[in-house]
């Protein structure tokens, strides 16, 4: 194999500790039995390492990465080895103690969630009372001086409210709105039924961006891509398996994708045995998808393979029951009916566009008992049997 | 054929940050989740950008750096165009 590249983005998911219970979050549902959380030590070290090798970008993440004590010194070490660092947060504990500490130690820009534009869907779909914080904590950013970059997860329950989300974002003067329709990985997986959205409720979020761009320009930057379902080609995952992406969780597993820890068979390495550069060029794990000689058909002699390097290897391990297969996503895929069912299915349950369907089965939320209940029973028929409904109003 | 405007005294604005890297061998800009990687001469004219130096004095401290001479068109068609990128104030 040519020459391996070295990472360019290192993302650092301090704990999986969370004070939010979000449905859709794409942790592991076991999280709650991965203990032993890296030292502070550790990472600086997995910093420093990472950082030889050229990476550049560096996220801390999690679970909430305020969780952790040590923040603001994992912070000073990544502006003294250089790196740009991004905190990705809730917003939860980010009090003006904390924000000035951070701005103090070099942090270079802070990435804040919202999971809607209305107090009672934001809160329902986190389970927890935080849109008022979060408010607060957006106008810290802004005092602060800190680029604002904001993120909102879509789904069937926000779609419709896209136009007010953006409304928001400008109304705190965000220079990034990150529109992240839901990856269906983790929490989200388990909730996919609940969550995904119409293809006419997609369609009409994607024009009313358009109509967005328009209208304001280049004062806000709009990221908003379509979710991979309701497309007919699979993205680049990751920019392809080994490429650029070198993710290490709490317990200090190295992950070549955020999900790699779902994928069965692929034996992870682990920062504490090796070190990071062994890591990312020989380990067996980082080289299983790398470049295309593992692929099948119809990727093999597909003249778009350079383009989507097969996919989303998780897609296809959950859809296709094969990590190595085509994503079923892809028209080409002789599993696309998969998609296309679950689709179909979105479209079914009761309820118009705009308000919230009630659905037989209820939402998991992200939480340690449900981790713990997940993780347990084999069949999940403990949550599976309860019959719940979800309903909440629609705010105009 | 108009040269695009630019701040008297540039600044790289504080959305970038401006640095050398050294596994790269070039000068790069950050921003949030990006970088763009400035070719030799971009990243030397950038690098003088720190928000007190004029134009006259970046040409004249790059041409004393590189021991040459005509060198204003370029630097002010670079600061032209970092000005609409964004990159400077």
């Amino acid at each position: 194999m040519a020459r391996i590249a070295p990472p360019y983005w290192l993302l650092a998911e301090l704990t999986y500790q969370c004070p939010l219970h979000c449905a859709f979050c794409y942790n592991p549902l076991n999280y709650d039995a991965v203990r032993n959380e890296l030292t502070t030590g550790e990472w600086v070290r997995v910093m420093r390492e990472a950082r030889a090798m050229g990476a550049v970008q560096l996220g801390f993440s999690g679970g909430e990465p305020l969780a952790r004590d040590d923040l603001e010194e994992l912070v000073a070490e990544a502006r003294r080895l250089g790196f740009y660092s991004n905190l990705i947060t809730s917003g939860v504990g980010l009090n003006e103690a904390r924000i000035a500490a951070l701005k103090n130690a070099g942090l270079d820009h802070i990435q804040l969630s919202f999971q809607d534009s209305t107090k009672e869907l934001n809160d329902f779909l986190s389970s927890t009372k935080t849109f008022d914080l979060k408010m607060k904590v957006a106008r810290l950013i802004k005092q602060y001086d800190y680029p604002m970059v904001m993120n909102c997860v879509l789904h069937r329950y926000n779609l419709p409210h896209v136009g007010k989300i953006i409304e928001m974002a400008l109304e705190l003067g965000a220079e990034y709105l990150e529109l992240a329709n839901t990856q269906y990985y983790g929490w989200a997986m388990k909730n996919r039924a609940q969550l995904m959205p119409t293809l006419e409720q997609v369609r009409e979020a994607e024009r009313v961006v358009a109509e967005y761009r328009e209208r304001i320009g280049d004062r806000c930057k709009l990221l908003f891509v379509v979710p991979d379902y309701f497309e007919d080609r699979p993205k680049a995952c990751m920019n392809g398996w080994g490429a650029v992406f070198l993710g290490v969780a709490p317990d200090g597993v190295a992950l070549p994708c955020h999900n790699a820890r779902d994928l069965p068979g692929l034996n992870l390495p682990n920062v504490r045995d090796m070190a990071l550069a062994d890591i990312w060029r020989d380990s067996p794990g980082f080289n299983a998808y790398r470049g295309n000689d593992w692929m099948q058909e119809p990727c093999r002699s597909c003249d778009e393979k350079a383009r989507d390097l097969g996919g989303c290897r998780c897609q296809a391990f959950m859809l296709a029951g094969d990590a190595a297969a085509t994503d079923p996503v892809c028209a080409k895929s002789p599993r696309r009916g998969e998609v296309d069912k679950v689709i179909r299915f979105a479209s079914q349950p009761a309820g118009q566009l705009g308000s919230v369907a009630v659905i037989a089965q209820p939402i998991v939320f992200r939480s340690n008992a449900n981790s713990r209940a997940v993780t347990n029973s084999v069949t999940n028929s403990a949550t599976d049997s309860v019959t719940t409904a979800v309903t909440t109003s629609t705010p105009r | 054929m108009n040269a695009i405007p630019f701040p008297a005294t540039p600044a790289i604005s504080r959305h970038f940050r401006l640095q050398w890297e050294e596994a790269q061998g070039c000068y790069v800009l950050l921003y949030p989740e990006g970088m763009v990687k400035l070719n030799g001469s971009a990243g030397e004219i950038l690098a003088c950008c720190d928000g007190a130096t004029g134009i006259d004095a970046i040409v004249s401290t790059l041409e004393a750096k590189f021991a040459t001479t005509g060198l204003r068109d370029d630097i002010e068609g670079l600061l032209g165009h970092a000005y609409q990128q964004k990159w400077i104030v």
